[in-house]
């Protein structure tokens, strides 16, 4: 009974309302191409807010994202129109290293140093964008310059839904484990509930906090890559903007940006619902340029209904000689 | 440097003194951080002016001050509400609500000079909105104007649609555009007025001393007797309107309203704050030292501009400063071992 009371089934009934709404309007929303393609829009925010919730879980938050996935996505495609022998998991794994090394730079600078996330990240945020425009000279590297196999891989389909909803299933499970089952993980909650006694039972922060960015940049470099192949064009402003989209997604997913909670489920729901939204507009005829500002209300919504979830505190679980004297 | 700190040292009657303000000591006003920004401002300063041929013509550096004029009028209320432990990422869509209900007032016939009003009472509004959300539900401040960034840029962009406002009155363009005397930007003017307005009352009134108290410890002030919530509320009312008064000046610079006006200004205006000495953990920072920031940055971004420098090139420069400028202390101050 408890599962009903929980964010995450709100939120998933919510999205199927939603689906259900829009599809009683226009059936051609709820055919199977249609949320098959649904769900292949919504994977690359599903991937990047599960990274991100492990980062807000730990009370920071990554700005560079979005950086970080065009910059990795644009040497990828330097590196795949340069040297077109090169097999394509090559280029993938290139991508990913890429990403990890701008994301341990974050993490090196957040964990060792002892800096605010939010400074650090929009520092980088910044060079890494510009870095963009240095390597590709604030060139395009569109379609014809890419190699065929580059560029099909992401929308190949295998066993019916296609490779980038496949991966993305992969990176789900795989934070699922992270967040439950590892230690890594257990470790994250922890700095995150309290970091100072987190520090007292002994859990090393700064190389935590290392990897914790470190996984949220190799993320966005996967990321980078499956972008520039999946739209099929890569320059200096792709993504631009969508940091604070995965913060949302991660928001609207119930994760407290004030760190030690959320849930790999309730991620992939907020990215998910932000997806729905995105799609479902100009099925239902509503101008796009409503888009954002609906993004805006469901996010302040979705706030409204969290903290009021919030209000109920921790449990109780010593207890209290106060209250047992009274009782007796 | 540090030769004029061994002979201060002061012969104590009892444990501990007390000074109301702590004595003269050269060492200490070169470490400030506001010295330091000072120097690289200079330095900025120096090395434009001998590299970069015309950067010392008076009328091309009063042009320079129109790129950041606008962009630190609002970074001087987003210091305040930094050193309260808030921050405002809604800036930029507050200013793009704002330009389009200047364009919208002006088409429907609003008379020129109402028009400022109008702006103003748009940014306050938003503010009224960020401010509402994050005292009356108490939410953290970065989630709240993340979710209202994209409701105000979505409502400017669901009014404009795929058009722009134009045809903006020349009253608008004067302030916009125009210069005093022929020389100084009225932008810049407008700029330094604020920022005087600002520094007062952050560093001379009771007001300003109570920010600080509360972006050192919200609860202590509020067990001292201060409305903290009063002054949240305040502070971000104060900050849309700042906004509006930016959108006024910008949309009467450029006489257009686009939905993708002021895009990314957020994150620019914060990196000026910050890089002004304010500490994003609240309760440190001056108005000086964010002057002085806008004017570095403005500097070195004017200084590549007139040397052929695209300008993206600018956004690694600021973000590497942001960088190293917090990296440094921390690096030269050593690790601390407890939080």
């Amino acid at each position: 009974m408890n599962m009903f009371r929980q964010r995450e089934t709100l939120l998933a009934c919510s999205i199927v309302v939603l689906v259900c709404l829009v599809g009683l309007r226009s059936p051609v929303f709820v055919s199977a191409a249609s949320l098959s393609n649904l769900l292949t829009d919504s994977t690359l925010l599903i991937m990047l807010a599960l990274t991100q919730m492990l980062v807000i879980v730990t009370r920071g938050v990554d700005l560079s994202v979005a950086s970080n996935l065009a910059l990795s996505g644009m040497m990828a495609s330097l590196l795949a129109s340069r040297h077109p022998g090169l097999p394509l998991l090559a280029v993938v794994l290139a991508a990913t290293a890429i990403g990890l090394v701008l994301g341990l730079v974050n993490g090196w600078l957040i964990g060792y140093l002892e800096l605010p996330p939010i400074v650090v990240t929009l520092g980088t945020m910044s060079v890494y964008r510009g870095l963009v425009f240095v390597l590709s000279g604030g060139a395009w590297v569109s379609s014809h310059q890419m190699p065929q196999a580059f560029i099909a891989f992401p929308l190949t389909r295998l066993l019916g839904v296609t490779h980038l909803v496949w991966i993305a299933a992969a990176a789900v499970l795989a934070a699922w484990f992270i967040a439950r089952h590892s230690r890594f993980g257990r470790d994250l909650y922890a700095v995150g509930n309290a970091p100072s006694c987190a520090r007292y039972v002994g859990i090393p922060m700064a190389r935590r906090l290392l990897w914790t960015y470190g996984l949220s940049g190799a993320m966005a470099g996967l990321c980078g890559y499956l972008w520039v192949a999946r739209y099929a064009v890569a320059y200096t402003e792709i993504a631009y903007g969508f940091e604070f989209t995965v913060i949302a997604a991660c928001v609207i997913g119930g994760i407290s940006i004030a760190g030690g909670t959320g849930s790999v489920t309730g991620a992939v729901l907020g990215a998910l619902f932000l997806a729905v939204i995105g799609n479902a507009l100009p099925v239902v005829q509503v101008s796009p340029f409503w888009q954002s500002a609906l993004t805006g209300l469901v996010i302040l919504a979705a706030v409204l209904i969290n903290a009021r979830d919030g209000k109920h505190g921790g449990r109780q679980i010593l207890p209290l000689h106060l209250l047992q004297r009274g009782a007796a | 440097m540090n030769s004029s700190t061994a002979n201060m040292t002061i012969t104590h009657s009892s444990r501990y003194t007390i000074l109301d303000r702590p004595g003269f000591r050269l060492g200490a006003l070169l470490g400030k951080w506001e010295t330091l920004l000072a120097l690289l401002f200079v330095a900025a300063f120096l090395v434009n002016g001998i590299l970069v041929p015309n950067f010392l013509d008076p009328y091309n550096l009063a042009d320079g001050t129109f790129n950041f004029s606008e962009k630190a009028l609002i970074a001087l209320p987003m210091a305040l509400l930094i050193i309260c432990r808030e921050i405002d990422i809604s800036v930029s869509g507050i200013l793009a609500l704002c330009s389009v209900a200047l364009g919208l007032a002006n088409t429907h016939g609003v008379p020129p000079a109402l028009l400022l009003p109008v702006a103003l009472a748009a940014g306050t509004v938003c503010g009224l909105l960020n401010g509402v959300l994050v005292t009356r539900f108490a939410l953290p401040s970065i989630v709240v104007t993340i979710g209202t960034v994209s409701l105000f840029r979505g409502l400017a962009s669901v009014v404009l649609g795929d058009k722009a406002f134009t045809g903006y009155p020349q009253l608008m363009a004067d302030w916009g555009q125009g210069y005093f005397f022929d020389v100084i930007p009225r932008e810049f003017v407008v700029l330094l007025a604020f920022a005087a307005i600002f520094a007062v009352v952050l560093h001379a009134t009771r007001w300003g001393r109570r920010i600080y108290a509360i972006g050192n410890n919200p609860v202590a002030a509020r067990f001292a007797g201060i409305e903290v919530n009063r002054y949240r509320l305040v502070l971000f009312m104060l900050t849309g309107a700042m906004a509006g008064l930016a959108a006024y000046l910008l949309t009467g610079r450029i006489g257009s309203t686009r939905p993708n006006i002021a895009m990314g200004w957020e994150l620019e205006v914060i990196t000026m704050v910050i890089l002004g000495g304010v500490s994003i953990a609240g309760g440190a920072g001056t108005i000086g030292g964010v002057l002085l920031a806008v004017l570095t940055l403005g500097t070195v971004t004017y200084g590549l501009s007139l040397a052929n420098v695209p300008g993206i090139y600018m956004t690694i420069v600021i973000g590497l400063l942001l960088l190293v400028t917090i990296a440094v202390p921390r690096l030269l101050r050593g690790r601390k071992v407890a939080k």
